[in-house]
This record gives C-alpha cells, structure tokens and sequence, in this order.
C-alpha cells in the first residue's frame, strides 16, 4: 500500500490555491493576470475534487477533473479572443478603464 | 360550380398572405399579377358560382361548412358561407368592380415606394368584404365587418407621413367603433332572446317568437341599426366619410363608395325579417336616410374638393337607400347598390385619372377645360354622372332610383312626405352632379394637364361606363314595358300598390326634376356663373355656403357636444386621489432604480468582489445555521 497523503493537506492546499485565486482576481488590474488567477481557482476547485475522490476510493471526482479542464480550456479560447477585442477597443488591458456600462 | 363558393373569399386572402410576407422581394409586375391576378381569379370564381346557382334545376340557397369556429356551452359558429340571390349579387359587385379598381391601381399607384403594402390592403378588403357578405352567421359577418372597418382604417392612412390623413384614419375607426359596439351588443340581445346567431335560424325563430313591435324585436333591431349607420355613413355617423378621402384615389372608389360603405345596406337587408318585426325602427331608418339624403345632397353643392364631392354624393345616395331599407323595398335597396357601385366606382377613378393629370390637384375651382384635354376621361366621367343624376330612359340609375322612389311612395310605410325629400334629393343630385361636370370639364382651361393615362387606367373606365348606363336594363318598370329579372331573382314579387300619385305620373315628375337639376347647373355653373358669384358675396349667402361647406356644422357640433367635454374630464381627473396612489408607485420604482443603479459601477473589479462576499456570506449561513 502506498503511503498517502492525508485528505486534510490536500484541502487545504485545495484552499489556498483558491484564495490565492481569488486575491489574484481583486487585486491585479491586468485583464490577462485576472484570466490566469480564474485559471488557478479551477485548479484548486479540480485538485478538492481529486482528493475527495481519494478519501472515498471513487473514480468521480477524477472525472469530473476532466471535465473541469476541458471547460478551462474552452473557457481560456473564448477569454482570449475577449481579451484581444478589449485591447483593440480600449488600448490596455486596465479593465477599470472598461466602465462604460456605469449605471 | 357551387362547391368553387370557398375560394371566393380564398383566392385574395391569399394573395394578401403572399404580397404581406414576400412583397418586398418581389418585382412591381410580380406584386402586380399577384395583388390583380388573385381577385380577378376571385371574380372568375364567383361568376362560375353565379353560373352554378342560376343552372340549379331547382333554386335554392345553398350553404358550404367550412370548420366549426368556437364550440362554448351552447353556442356554435361555425365558418359557414351561404349563397343566397342577396350574396351572390354583393360578391359579384365586390369581385368585378374590386377586380376593375385593382387593375387600375396598377398605373395610378406606380410610383409609390410602398406598392406591395397598397395591394397587400386591398387584397385584405375584398377578402373580409367577400366573407361578410358569404357569412352564415353573425359572428362571421362581424368578423368581416371588422375586418373590412380595418382595412379601411389602414388605407385612409395609407401615406401616414402626413398627420391629417393618420388622424382621418383614426377619426373613421373612431366613429364607426361607436357603431360597431351598439351592433355588438345587438348580437347579444339577439343570442339571449333567440338562442342562435345562425341567420337562417334566427329569421325563423324571430317570426315565430317575437310579436311585432315587442320591446326585444326594437331593442335588437335597433342596435343592429347602429352598426349600419356607422359603416354606412348615415345621421348622426356620417362625418368620417368625407374625411376619407385622404386615402389614395382607388381606395376611394372600392372602400368608400362601391362596397365596404354599402355594408350597412347589405346587414339591413339580409336580416330584414327582423326589422318587418320592428315597424317603429323601419320608420326612423326611413326617416334617416331621407334626411341623411337631403343633407349630404346640399353639402356637395358647396364643396371645393372633387373627392369631397363624391363623398358627399355617396353619403346622400345610402340615405335613398336606407330610405328603400326603411319602407321595407330592400330588394330597390340592393339594385340601387348595385348600379350606385357601378357610376360612383367610375365617378371616383375618373376623378382619380383627373387628379393624376393635374399633379394631385384636387380643387375643382383650379380645374376647368379638361373636356379636350382628357377627352375619353370626360365621356366615362359624363355617363357616371348622368347615371348619378338618374336622367331618365338611358342611364341605371334612373331604374334603380325610380324603384326606390315609387316603393317610397307605393309601400304603406313610406309616403307623400319621404317621397318629397326624396325627389327632392334628385333635384339636388342633378345639381351637383353637373356643378361637378361643368367645373371640371368646362369653361376655361386653369393649370396645365399632363400625359393622358394609360390602358390600364382607361379600360376599367370605359367597362365601368357601359355598366353605369346599361346595368339598369335588368329592371325595368311596369310603365316602361315591365322587365324584372332583378326582383323575381331576389324572390320579390310586386305587391298590390296604392298611392296618391300613379306610377307614370311619379316617375315623370321625378325625372322631370333630375332633368330641371342639370337645367339648373346649366344656368349656373355654365351659363350664368356670375349668380352664384354675387350671391356668395352677400353675408347670407355666404353664411349657407360655409354651413354646406363644412356638411351643415356637425364636426364643429361634436367638437362642442363630446370632444371638448371628454378632454376637459380627463384633464380635470387627472390630478384626482386614485392618480396620486398610482403616481406613487412611479416614484418608488424610480427612487429604487436609482439606488441600485449606484451599485452598477462598471468595475469588474468590483463586481467579482461582490460575487465573492456573497459567497462567503452563504456559506457562513449554511455552516452557521
């Protein structure tokens, strides 16, 4: 039997990852670092999955961490071709500079 | 043949369905044959139809179940098309004359950028005109009834870039509406007293349930009437026809005068076993249409406007025919319709062909001289107003009118004085039939005529010509040699008459007066026009000419009576308690858009910090709770 690591270190490296994710996502103006920190929050949620998968001996979460790099992938194609038309648009990827829809 | 009876109303409906969905796409000749094509082919249906009834070996009406429209309780209607005498002559006249406008419009619409939506419309009318006359039951005949008071409305503000003809169009919907709900209630009354609103049925069960004039018979009879009276233009309804002329010039010719304004005629006819239930409303539709006659015949003498005129003049010749309805002669009521669609479908497009000539110059006192210029124009327009003018012997309308007029005087519910109004109205109809003729075609040439109109145009003139002097030939009076081929169609036979005049001494003294009418526009506007001149210039006279120009003061008189008091109600409510409360709601809504709409910064920033807080919000309550 291979020695594993405990379900606890996984979730919340799982965590971290995310709120790293998140911190990325509030703070950086950039339009393209707020693409990659979208990226590292799918991982954190695909990584709670695999480990859950683990701790429950099912093949599930493995699944469904296909599932959710297959929709980051789609999800960055789209994002760039987005992120193209901004700088086109507005000539920098500020995204604070895109406040046109202001209510 | 008989079974050909659907196609009738299907053949323009579905012209319209195309023309409404590809007639942008398509070419001007394609939009052309389609919108002409599918109503000439309606025409060549209904004379098969026509054929096939005449032919029956044994006469009798005959009826096509379509579908079953709504089944409620006990109420049924079914889509059913009757054919009966009544109906097959108004889908003769709504088809040809409607198929003879359509290929006239081919040339007097060319030029217009909207040509698709013009065919589109009129296809729609003679599709709901041919299924309100088909209809088997009232609910259908309301649905054409509306239809057609749609399609109406459309095509007077057919050129809606200009505001007055869009308020034209509404003023006409407005005030037909008025009639239409008194005719809706009627169906009502008719259902909850009678049980159907099968026509057939109902004319049974009325002359078995109801007693002559009981109170129901009058109520529903007279509800009916209202309809009637707004669709035909009669007192107190009248004052939308004039107005409606704003349309284009075809429109004119087969809406407003050759068949969706004779509708009225067509719904008093065909349930005439109610109102021979109802003597007392026969008497006041009687007494309407002479009045409505006498009106409308002094209105155009002082119009300026030709299109006014004839509007004039088609409002005053439905007076004779609700004169006919009112003394019980429906079957004189619908061959002077007959021969009215003819001459005054011909007077319009004549006028039609003028107007384009002069550059849309509609005043007639800037016309003049038009006899050598537009020469086979002046003939067909001359044989429309002789027939118009009922001179005796050569023209329809002499026949049709002289049936109405000794009807009048024959029937005991007519008599001396509605015979008076009514020879006096031919009087009149000379008159400004002729003042119309000389003004236009006469005197000295004003302006300058343009091109002579095309094949298109002149063909359906001089067909309608023929028409106009020789559809009268199909009845002929006893004094005349006695021809009835239209009244032994219509199942009428001549009642045993007495009056106070003979039928030769009325007709004589009837056409002696039509004839003293173009004696008299002879003098005046030919002759002498220096009398008319200088009686205008005194203060009476041309006080009477203002009143008559204006069709005897009743729009200034609803101005005063309705509209004014209406507008200043809901000026006066509109500060009331209930407003406050609503007006409330208003601010609310707004004050909350307001506050949310700070929330809207545009940030993305902001928006996922938002998303997140309320993440962690929900979370905390789903660990915490």
């Amino acid at each position: 039997m291979m020695a594993t690591v405990p379900t606890e270190y996984g979730m919340v490296l799982a965590a971290v990852l995310f709120c790293t994710g998140l911190v990325g996502l509030l703070v950086r103006r950039n339009v393209l670092f707020m693409l990659m920190s979208t990226e590292i929050m799918l991982n954190a949620a695909g990584l709670a999955f695999v480990v859950a998968g683990s701790r429950w001996h099912e093949p599930d979460g493995q699944i469904m961490f296909m599932i959710i790099v297959t929709m980051a992938g789609a999800e960055v194609a789209v994002g760039l071709a987005l992120i193209m038309r901004f700088y086109h648009l507005f000539k920098t990827l500020d995204t604070d500079a895109a406040d046109t829809l202001k209510g | 043949m008989l079974q050909l009876l659907w196609t009738v109303p299907a053949l323009p409906l579905l012209g319209f369905a195309l023309l409404a969905l590809f007639g942008r796409r398509l070419p001007r000749a394609g939009v052309s044959v389609i919108g002409a094509g599918s109503v000439g082919l309606s025409a060549v249906a209904s004379g098969l139809v026509a054929w096939g009834y005449i032919t029956q070996t044994v006469p009798a009406a005959y009826s096509q179940c379509l579908w079953t429209w709504m089944e409620v309780g006990s109420l049924k209607v079914d889509m059913i098309l009757w054919l009966d005498p009544i109906s097959l002559v108004m889908i003769l006249v709504a088809t040809g004359v409607g198929f003879l406008i359509h290929v006239y419009s081919t040339e007097y619409m060319r030029d217009d950028a909207d040509y698709a939506r013009f065919f589109a419309y009129m296809n729609l009318f003679v599709g709901a005109m041919v299924v309100l006359v088909l209809a088997g039951s009232l609910p259908m005949l309301y649905l054409g009834w509306e239809g057609v008071g749609l399609c109406s409305y459309l095509l007077i503000g057919f050129w809606y870039d200009n505001a007055d003809n869009a308020r034209a169009a509404v003023k006409a919907f407005l005030v037909t509406r008025i009639g239409d709900i008194g005719m809706l209630i009627g169906l009502f009354v008719l259902w909850f007293s009678l049980g159907t609103l099968d026509i057939q049925p109902l004319m049974e069960r009325a002359q078995l349930q109801w007693t002559p004039n009981s109170a129901v018979a009058v109520a529903a009879t007279a509800l009916l009437l209202c309809g009637a009276l707004g669709k035909s233009g009669q007192l107190p309804l009248q004052v939308w026809l004039p107005d409606a002329m704003a349309g284009p010039t075809p429109v004119s010719a087969l809406i407003h005068a050759a068949t969706m304004v004779a509708a009225g005629v067509y719904l008093l006819a065909r349930t005439h076993v109610l109102f021979d239930l109802a003597p007392a409303v026969q008497c006041v539709v009687a007494v309407i249409g002479a009045a409505t006659l006498l009106l409308a015949g002094t209105s155009a003498l002082a119009q300026r406007d030709i299109k006014r005129a004839l509007a004039y003049s088609t409002i005053s010749q439905l007076g004779y025919m609700f004169l006919a309805l009112g003394v019980g002669a429906w079957s004189a009521a619908l061959f002077h319709f007959m021969t009215h669609a003819f001459f005054k479908a011909l007077l319009f497009m004549a006028a039609g062909a003028v107007i384009l000539a002069m550059h849309h110059e509609q005043d007639m006192f800037n016309m003049g001289g038009l006899r050598r210029r537009l020469p086979l124009v002046f003939w067909t327009f001359l044989a429309g107003a002789m027939s118009l003018a009922a001179l005796p012997l050569v023209t329809a309308g002499f026949y049709s009118k002289d049936m109405i007029l000794w009807s009048v005087l024959s029937s005991p519910k007519g008599g001396f004085l509605l015979w008076a109004a009514g020879v006096v109205g031919a009087f009149l109809t000379g008159l400004y039939s002729f003042r119309i003729v000389f003004l236009v075609f006469f005197g000295e040439e004003k302006g300058h005529a343009s091109a002579k109109p095309g094949p298109a145009m002149m063909i359906p003139l001089v067909l309608l010509a023929v028409l106009a002097l020789g559809a009268g030939f199909v009845e002929i009076p006893e004094t005349l040699g006695r021809v009835a081929l239209f009244s032994s169609f219509m199942g009428v036979h001549a009642a045993e008459a007495s009056a106070v005049l003979g039928e030769g001494t009325q007709q004589v003294l009837a056409a002696l007066l039509a004839l003293g009418g173009l004696a008299a526009a002879v003098v005046l506007y030919l002759l002498r026009p220096g009398i008319v001149k200088a009686w205008v210039a005194t203060p009476s006279g041309a006080a009477l000419q203002r009143l008559c120009a204006s069709g005897w003061g009743f729009d200034a008189l609803y101005g005063m009576l309705i509209i004014r008091p209406v507008v200043a109600l809901s000026s006066l409510c509109r500060d009331d308690f209930m407003a406050v409360v609503w007006r409330a709601v208003g601010i609310c809504a707004e004050g909350a858009a307001a506050g949310l709409g700070r929330a809207q910064t545009g940030r993305l920033r902001f928006y996922m910090a938002g998303i997140a807080l309320g993440a962690v919000v929900v979370l905390a309550l789903v660990v915490l709770l």
